[in-house]
This record gives C-alpha cells, sequence and structure tokens, in this order.
C-alpha cells in the first residue's frame, strides 16, 4: 500500500551543537594519538613486533574505510533507493581515507622490519626474490603506495563532495553524475585494493603466492564496513539521530548484507585454502604450513567458527537482525573478527611457535581505530545527516520488506 | 439448501485492492481464524493486515537444509573410509576439506527442495477443488475481483451476522457458499 512520505526537515536531519558525537573527534583524537604513542614505548624496542602489530592495525582500519568507499560506490552505480538514508553515514566512514596516507609513513620507516625483499644483499642470494624484483622494489612500491592514496583521496573526496553539493542543489543531474563516474571508480578500486592487499599484506611472505590474495582482503573489507555501517547507525538511532528516517526494513537490510559477506569471506577464505591443499605444491603451502603450529592453528579453527559459523546461525533469520542489540552484537562480532583474521594473517611472520599476544596489538588496533572514527565523527557533523535532496529519498524514506 | 449439502461459508467481493486491505483487516480484528482474502495478484502487506504471521516455511527449509548437508557429509565420511577406501594424492581418508563442496551442494539442494515443497504443503497444494468454485464470480479472482471468504467451520461464524459484516465493510457483493 503506497504511504504518504513526509520529507524531514533540514534542522531535523543536521547533527545538534550539543550532540555527544560532536565530542568524538577531540576525545577519539586524543586517545588515538595517546594509544599510538603508548604503543611505540610499549614495545620496548621490539621494533619488528611493533612494526607487524601495527601494519595489523593499519590495514584494519584502512579495510573498514575502503568497504565504505565501495558501499558508497556500489550504490550510485546500481541506483539504489533503498540505502539513500544510510547513504551518508557509509560516506564519513570512508571520508577519513587521506588519513592513512599518513598513518602509513611508520611502516615506511619499518620496511626492513617488515618485508625481507626490502634487504638487497638477501635478494641478491635470492633467485625467486630477484625475479620478483622487477616489482619487489622499494621504488616502485612506494610510486604504487602514491598512487593508491591518489586514488582512494580522489574518489573518497569526490563522491562525497558532489554527495553534499546535492544537498544544496537538488535535482536529478548530480545523480546520474555520480552514477557514471562510480563505474570507473569501480575498476580502480578493484585493482588498487587487490595490489595494495598484495604490496603490504601478502609481500610479508614474498616466496609465496594466491591469486586469491586480493579478494580475500577485499571480503573481509566489506564485511567489516557493513558492520561498521550498522553499528554507526544504531549508535546514531540510539542517541536520539535520524529518528523515523532509518526503519527497522533499512537495518534488516543491512543485516542481510552482513550475512551475505559473511558467507562471502567464507567461500573466499575456503577457495584460498582449499586448492593450496588439493594442490599441495611446497611453494603454496607455505602460507598454511606456517600457521598449522601451535595457537595459529587454534587460532585457524576459531576463526572458522566465528567468523563464520555463529554469525552464519545468528544473522541467518529475520527476527535477530530488526533487534537493534542482536544487530549491534552481530556487528560487533564481525568487526573483532575481521582484526583476528587480519592478525592471522601478519602476525605469525613475527611470532612464529605461537600466538604472542601483547599489549603492543591492542594500543594500535584502538589507536587506529581511534583516528579513523575522530575523522569518521568529524567528517559527520560538517553535513547533513543524509542525502537530504537526492531525487531518490522518498523512495528510501517509504523502503519496507516484504 | 436440500440434506447432504452444507454450508462452506460466505463469499464477499470488494472493488479494488485498496477496499480489500482495509476490510482484512477489520476482518481480523473482529477475531475470524478460518477466513482466506483472493486476489489477482500479490497485494503488498496483505498478510500482515490479515494477520497471518511469520511463514513456517524458512523452518523447514533450515531443517532440510541442515539434513542435506549433514547427510551429504557422512555419505562422503562412509564412501571413502569403508565402502570405496582410495588413497588419492597421498591425502588422508577423511579427508573433510575434500568433502565441503559435496556438504556445501547437497546443503543448497535439500534447501532448496525443502522451501518449494515446504511451500506447497503449508499452502495445502496441490488442491484441485474449492467449494468456491461454485461460485460464478469467483472466477474474476484469476481476473480482476478481490474477495474475502469467511468458512463457516470458523467458530464465530454466523450465516446472517457475518454476511451482514462483510456487507458493512464495503462489499460490492455478499453471498453465501454451499458444498454441493
Amino acid at each position: 500500500m503506497g504511504h504518504h512520505v513526509t520529507l524531514p526537515s533540514n534542522e531535523s536531519v543536521q547533527l545538534p551543537a550539543g550532540h555527544r558525537l560532536r565530542r568524538f573527534p577531540l576525545i577519539f583524537g586524543v586517545v588515538g594519538v595517546l594509544c599510538l604513542a603508548g604503543s611505540w614505548f610499549a614495545a620496548g624496542g621490539d621494533h619488528k613486533a611493533f612494526y607487524h602489530s601495527y601494519l595489523t592495525a593499519f590495514l584494519f582500519g584502512l579495510s573498514i574505510a575502503l568497504g565504505a568507499l565501495f558501499f558508497t560506490l556500489f550504490q550510485h552505480a546500481a541506483s539504489a533507493g533503498w540505502s539513500v538514508v544510510v547513504r551518508r553515514v557509509a560516506e564519513n566512514l570512508m571520508a577519513p581515507l587521506p588519513i592513512f596516507a599518513l598513518l602509513f609513513i611508520p611502516l615506511w620507516f619499518g620496511r626492513h622490519d617488515l618485508y625481507h625483499w626490502t634487504d638487497l644483499e638477501h635478494v641478491a642470494h635470492d633467485p625467486v626474490l630477484l625475479g620478483k624484483q622487477g616489482f619487489l622494489n622499494e621504488g616502485f612500491w612506494m610510486v604504487r603506495a602514491a598512487i593508491y592514496f591518489g586514488l582512494w583521496t580522489l574518489m573518497s573526496w569526490w563522491f562525497r563532495s558532489k554527495s553534499i553539493r546535492q544537498d544544496s542543489e537538488g535535482g536529478t543531474a548530480l545523480s546520474r553524475l555520480m552514477q557514471m563516474r562510480s563505474y570507473p571508480a569501480i575498476m580502480a578500486f578493484a585493482l588498487t585494493i587487490s595490489f595494495a592487499a598484495i604490496d603490504w599484506g601478502m609481500s610479508l611472505d614474498p616466496h609465496w603466492y594466491s591469486t586469491m590474495w586480493g579478494v580475500y582482503y577485499f571480503a573481509g573489507s566489506i564485511v567489516s564496513a557493513f558492520a561498521m555501517l550498522g553499528f554507526s547507525v544504531l549508535l546514531m538511532q540510539r542517541w536520539g539521530l535520524l529518528q523515523g528516517i532509518v526503519t527497522k526494513d533499512h537495518f534488516h537490510d543491512i543485516g542481510k548484507l552482513v550475512f551475505a559477506f559473511t558467507v562471502f569471506w567464507a567461500y573466499i577464505a575456503f577457495s584460498q585454502y582449499f586448492l593450496i591443499w588439493y594442490a599441495n605444491i611446497p611453494e603454496e603451502t607455505s602460507f598454511f604450513h606456517r600457521r598449522a603450529v601451535n595457537t595459529w592453528y587454534v587460532l585457524g579453527i576459531y576463526l572458522m567458527i566465528g567468523h563464520f559459523g555463529l554469525p552464519f546461525f545468528f544473522l541467518m533469520g529475520r527476527t535477530l537482525k530488526k533487534i537493534p542489540w542482536s544487530l549491534a552484537l552481530g556487528c560487533v562480532w564481525i568487526i573483532t573478527f575481521h582484526y583476528l583474521d587480519l592478525y592471522y594473517v601478519v602476525m605469525p611472520n613475527v611470532h612464529k611457535s605461537g600466538i604472542t599476544a601483547s599489549l603492543v596489538d591492542g594500543l594500535t588496533a584502538i589507536g587506529v581505530l581511534s583516528i579513523y572514527i575522530a575523522l569518521a565523527a568529524w567528517f559527520l557533523g560538517k553535513a547533513a545527516l543524509i542525502p537530504q535532496k537526492d531525487p531518490r529519498l522518498p523512495e528510501s524514506l517509504a523502503f519496507q520488506n516484504f | 439448501m436440500s440434506d447432504g449439502q452444507k454450508l462452506f461459508g460466505a463469499l464477499a467481493e470488494f472493488a479494488n485492492p485498496a477496499e480489500l486491505f482495509h476490510a482484512c483487516e477489520k476482518v481480523r480484528d473482529a477475531g475470524y481464524g478460518a477466513w482466506d482474502a483472493h486476489t489477482p495478484f500479490p497485494v503488498h502487506n496483505l498478510d500482515r493486515a490479515m494477520g497471518l504471521g511469520s511463514s513456517k516455511v524458512p523452518w523447514i527449509c533450515l531443517v532440510t537444509g541442515l539434513s542435506g548437508a549433514i547427510g551429504g557429509f557422512l555419505l562422503q565420511v562412509w564412501v571413502s573410509m569403508h565402502a570405496s577406501p582410495l588413497v588419492i594424492s597421498a591425502k588422508p581418508l577423511m579427508s573433510w576439506q575434500a568433502f565441503v563442496p559435496v556438504t556445501f551442494e547437497l546443503g543448497v539442494l535439500c534447501a532448496a527442495a525443502g522451501a518449494v515443497i515446504g511451500m506447497l504443503f503449508v499452502n495445502r497444494l496441490p488442491h484441485h477443488h474449492s467449494p468456491l468454485f461454485e461460485s460464478e464470480r469467483f472466477k474474476k479472482a484469476s481476473d480482476d475481483g478481490f474477495f474475502i471468504s469467511i468458512e463457516a467451520e470458523d467458530p464465530k461464524f454466523d450465516r446472517e451476522a457475518t454476511a451482514q459484516f462483510l456487507q458493512g465493510l464495503g462489499a460490492s457483493h455478499v453471498e453465501l457458499i454451499v458444498d454441493g
């Protein structure tokens, strides 16, 4: 049945002046900087362990921002109606992408502790690394990083600023423009996230390779971005924002996406493992061989259960996706296990005998995540909370699942 | 009505989906249990207006899907370890990794079959005959007619009162259906 839709007033979709989210940038900014600084001292001179923990945290924060960028892009590409009321939140979650260029600087200083292909003396005696030197060398590695950050900054800035411009201009022209630009942007996104995952994650173990690697990082990235989006909107509603704008039907759909991409992650992670297990070629099995020891093996089992098994059944039914606390629980769960997934990727390269959890792991993760949250909250206060003149807004407001 | 014929229920026709929708809400609120709405095309949210609650099909689908997955896995374990043990590329007989694709496929197959068959079962299909087909007007239900039928076996059913109730909901025509 048709519903009469009243568009929300301009005041009701602004972040109120004294709202507690306005304090987020300062609080989380300070917490983030203190945690990162503290983690350096907590490492106590063990640079190798520090840089690996930091890389895990960096890849974790980056993946959520990149997932939010992809969400925004494919909503434009599909000209999606349902998601308009939550798209601005996703735009704010992708907007901090440029800060990761700054957060990348420590990785440059830590390159010799992280990537042994940067050790030219070692490479000279290693025929495999010698063969890969055309790609894996410091100069080209930095050029590629500059290209990734350049494109991500350009995309996140362009799509957010055009969307904000539509808040005052209205009309369909900007929607069409963003839709047309989203297609090449998605291609650029796919290439940059894949190569970035290879450059910063896969090359930790430079003899090893997997053709699934890019999509593996992407799968974790997109599912945790959906979870972050769901959690952010739930939190905003709890604190009195977007009332009557985002409904349980929107949460149901975000929940469906979290569920679907939990399955997608499992599909990709298993496919990568399965083909390597099946072929059983030494140069490919080294990755899992390294992780088949001691507590790393246990973590692998926990990932199967925690990143797939439990959320699969938890998020399958429609009821739990519509209850705010249970969807919030599912979202936080997924984000936590995404961090553990990256921990499983990065840390066995330094703690070879088993999990050696330390304060540094926690401080770097909280540090990077806090800086990311601080910036996302800052962007949230800079514009309306929804794209208020998007031509598909009435469709989104009236959206119902059947 | 002669002996051997019994009253099936009352059938009311409505002019359009909107009127039917609101009439359904009132029938639901009046507390009827054995009744149904008939439309030539799906009307969104009519299930909520009728107070139908959620479907049982997902549960049937879950049970058949899990049975398929577990059965598929156990079948492979039995075949590879007892019925026809074969060592393939030096892997253990019990290689759960190799069993995952078939486990998955059988889970999906049985879930899909369970969903379709469960849907037919819950809808009591195939259903070759209904006393409503005695009504000439009811032929419009597959073309441009919107109907509510209330069955006589409903404890709240009363020949006069129910017919009047339906008339009061704005029905353009109400008739009593006799099961011939």
